[in-house]
């Protein structure tokens, strides 16, 4: 099963790769890690999405908490959260038809073209990964020129939280 | 106080209460073997190797109980010392390694004799720093003591470097008393409902078994253990890691389970209803075909790394917590409950018991004109009254040992279990008598493991330590040649020793006695008169029969129940 797993992390040279090698070393798969220091500078915000048999995923979570650095970790999978990532992606737009279209989708989605050149848009976009997914398929035979989305993060909702 | 980096690392070691590094200077480290020489409070021990200077600090702190110091240069000092950290890592052995790093203005440049310590020594230790800045020194020695030696021990990597300890820059010092990491607080004390549960299951159980392992050496439970084993009136077996935590001369012990435990242990591992593991984590060496493990047993499991538990086995009442503490808490439990295990089941359970250990699994041919080595560990026991220290290689010899010297008393096996490490047993012999002055110190070799850290035989003779070793020579690396004879069709590839030295000229070459034994008849008398010389290191080197194989067997992938049988034993 898919988990996302979110640590508070000492901010500190050399946790990152801890985390990261934790997974390589025992072999567990990473989708994404997304990080980033929070409001106190001594700590840095860490989502993770892996997947694997319960068992595994216990194991996972045990042997990031046994990590030194880490301070404390939630698996939000286990319950009610809002999971977000954001995507910048670049398509072709040369033609008026092919722009009406890119436009009409950004929107629908809910997205935003933030610049734009006579041969392309970028458009940013918010959402869980499905609906990022669900975008590019949309997009259909328009080129896209680059992808760029930052792995998931995600919070738990009501007054559920991960702080210290 | 202003102090110099220098300076405070060896005053902070000092106020920490250590008695005893191991180390091998460099560049990296001068100024702080600059530090060394001015003082007399802490003894260093020049090894000859870095890899045997992190050995002896295991074995010094497996029978010291502190955690061993191990200081070594960059780069290459590193690299070296690496094989003697990861292997106290497997092994959860409390360590502080310090290590030189070329200077802060120059990390990262491929600066001469650099490399990224703390990238290499990130999956075989504890935790590791980098100290980038004098003011954080001391307090991230002291970080380092208390992780190594609190919760699950481990070794831990302090790298240093070299401006950081510069003579000219001097900062306040006062020694960190305590220190305190939000983010590591081991449990000590086990959820007590839990504790309970387990009583109960362990109450109601007909065929009960106790697991336990070098947890319990490692967090000295071994009297609370054999208390709760006594009052049970239950069997006991143990992990390699584990011997000594309850005597092994005891009625109810059944010997080591696992690859080559006893046919007793093993098949009562097989057999039982309630199975309680305790500082033990079901390596594979133990446990056999997983899916076949205990199958008939619920599991209880006291472990203070929550990691451990239910890591390959599955267990019922798990109990994070220090061993002493558990077990502790559940003697009073037992003492405060009216309810006791049925007794009629528990004497039937232990005459099933009786009939495997009827098999006499490890027997041996005593008649062979050849020296057996099973002989000669029999014999050494008998010899020192079962209380010498023992360290080992790895290997057959290592595995007779383990069978053969029976441990009535913690801390006195040392052996590598996790990574199995040859070469491991003459630093770790010498870090042992470096705690244990007073003590017989026995080194179990064989002519392949011993030859990996032969050298350290000059700093046994430098600082005049009186090992005795005991080389059990088959000219063969036995235990590949074992595996190749089972599972090879005999074809030894590469398992034959050639081109021995002569270890007797060797050892005298050194300083020391060397002794050959090529007849069983000699054994007893050479291994008194080695004892008798206390001030010498002795040399033993045991001529023994080359084709002699471990019994029993469980091959890799079989359960407990199927066992290889020495063919001397009683089939039933
Ligand atoms: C050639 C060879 C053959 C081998 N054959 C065998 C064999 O036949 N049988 C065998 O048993 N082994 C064998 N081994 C050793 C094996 O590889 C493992 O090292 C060993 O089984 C592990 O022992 P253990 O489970 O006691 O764990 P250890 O490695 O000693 O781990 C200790 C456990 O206790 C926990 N712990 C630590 N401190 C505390 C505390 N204070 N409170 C609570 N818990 C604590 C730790 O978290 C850990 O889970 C062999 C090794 C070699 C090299
Ligand atoms: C550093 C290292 N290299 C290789 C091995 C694999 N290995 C395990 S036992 C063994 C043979 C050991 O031979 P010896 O020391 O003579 O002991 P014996 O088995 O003959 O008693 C080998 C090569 C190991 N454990 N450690
Ligand atoms: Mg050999």
């Amino acid at each position: 099963m898919r988990h996302i797993i979110s640590l508070l992390i000492e901010n500190e040279a050399g946790a990152l790769s801890r985390v990261a090698g934790l997974f390589s070393a025992r072999g567990y798969n990473i989708e994404s890690l997304s990080v980033a220091p929070t409001e106190d500078a001594s700590l840095s915000r860490m989502t993770l999405v892996t997947r694997g048999s319960e068992e595994i995923v216990e194991q996972i979570t045990k042997q990031l908490n046994k990590l030194v650095d880490v301070v404390k970790l939630l698996d939000l999978t286990e319950g009610a959260h809002i999971e977000r990532e954001m995507m910048l992606i670049k398509v072709q737009a040369s033609d008026s038809s092919g722009r009406d279209e890119v436009k009409r989708l950004a929107d629908i989605f809910r997205g935003n073209i933030i610049d734009v050149s006579n041969t392309s848009y970028v458009v940013e976009l918010t959402g869980d990964s499905c609906k990022l997914d669900a975008f590019i398929r949309a997009l259909g035979d328009t080129p896209i020129l680059e992808t760029v989305r930052c792995g998931s993060m995600g919070i738990p909702r009501g007054e559920k939280s991960l702080h210290v | 106080m202003e102090l110099s980096g220098a300076e405070i690392l060896v005053q902070f070691l000092k106020d920490e209460g250590v008695e005893c590094v191991f180390g091998y200077p460099g560049g990296s480290v001068l100024h702080i073997y600059d530090e060394l020489y001015k003082q007399e409070d802490i003894k260093h021990i020049l090894v000859r190797h870095e890899q045997a200077a992190a050995h002896a600090a295991d074995g010094y702190a497996r029978t010291s109980g502190k955690a061993g110091v191990v200081l070594v240069t960059s780069g290459p000092g590193v690299t070296n010392a690496v094989t003697g950290i990861a292997t106290a890592y497997m092994d959860s052995i409390p360590m502080v390694a310090i290590t030189g790093q070329v200077p802060t203005a120059v990390i990262g440049s491929d600066a001469f004799q650099e490399v990224d310590t703390v990238g290499i020594t990130r999956p075989c230790s504890k935790h590791n720093f980098l100290v980038k800045d004098v003011r954080e020194l001391a307090v991230t020695l002291k970080k380092a003591f208390h992780l190594a030696t609190t919760g699950r021990p481990g070794p831990v990597v302090v790298d240093i470097p070299k401006d950081v300890t510069d003579p000219n820059v001097k900062v306040p010092y006062s020694y960190p008393e305590t220190v305190s990491m939000r983010s590591y607080n081991p449990k000590v004390r086990g959820n007590a409902r839990q504790i309970r549960r387990a009583v109960e299951l362990i109450l109601s159980a007909r065929r009960p078994v106790i697991y336990s392992g070098g947890g319990v050496i490692l967090g000295r439970a071994a009297s609370s253990l054999t208390e709760l084993t006594r009052l049970l009136n239950i069997p006991i077996t143990s992990t390699l890691m584990g011997l000594g935590g309850y005597p092994a001369t005891d009625r109810q012990f059944l010997g080591m389970l696992g690859m080559h435990g006893t046919y007793e242990a093993n098949m009562a591992m097989h057999e039982c209803d309630v199975l309680i593991a305790v500082g033990a984590r079901f390596d594979d060496r133990v446990t056999g075909k997983i899916e076949q493990f205990c199958p008939h047993a619920k599991i209880v499991h006291i472990d203070i790394d929550p990691a451990s538990i239910s890591k390959t086995v599955k267990v019922d009442v798990p109990i994070v917590g220090d061993v002493d503490s558990v077990l502790t808490e559940m003697l009073q439990f037992l003492r405060g409950t009216e309810s006791s295990m049925n007794q009629a089941e528990l004497q039937q359970w232990w005459e099933l018991i009786d009939t495997w250990r009827a098999t006499d699994c490890l027997a041996y041919d005593r008649d062979s004109e050849l020296i057996k080595p099973q002989f000669v560990v029999e014999k050494l026991w008998e010899i020192t009254g079962g209380g010498a220290f023992v360290s080992t290689d790895v290997g057959q010899h290592q595995m007779w040992a383990a069978q053969f010297y029976r441990f009535d008393n913690p801390s006195r096996f040392v052996t590598s279990g996790g990574l199995g490490t040859m070469g491991f047993g003459l630093p770790a012999a010498m870090g042992i008598q470096l705690a244990n002055p007073e003590s017989d110190v026995v080194c179990i070799t064989g002519e392949g493991s011993i030859q990996m850290c032969i050298q350290e035989l000059s700093t046994c003779f430098q600082y005049m330590l009186p090992l005795k070793i005991v080389n059990l020579n088959n000219r063969y690396l036995g235990m590949v040649r074992q595996w190749q004879e089972f599972f090879y069709g005999s074809r030894y590839s590469h398992s034959y020793m050639d081109a021995l030295p002569d270890f007797v000229k060797l050892a005298e070459s050194y300083g020391h006695v060397g002794v050959r034994i090529e007849n069983p008849a000699d054994v007893e008398d050479a291994l008194r008169d080695a004892f008798a010389l206390k001030e010498r290191l002795v040399f033993l080197d045991f001529i023994t029969d080359q084709t002699e194989n471990v019994y029993p067997m469980i091959a890799a992938g079989k359960a407990h129940h199927e066992m290889e049988m020495s063919p001397k034993s009683v089939l039933i």
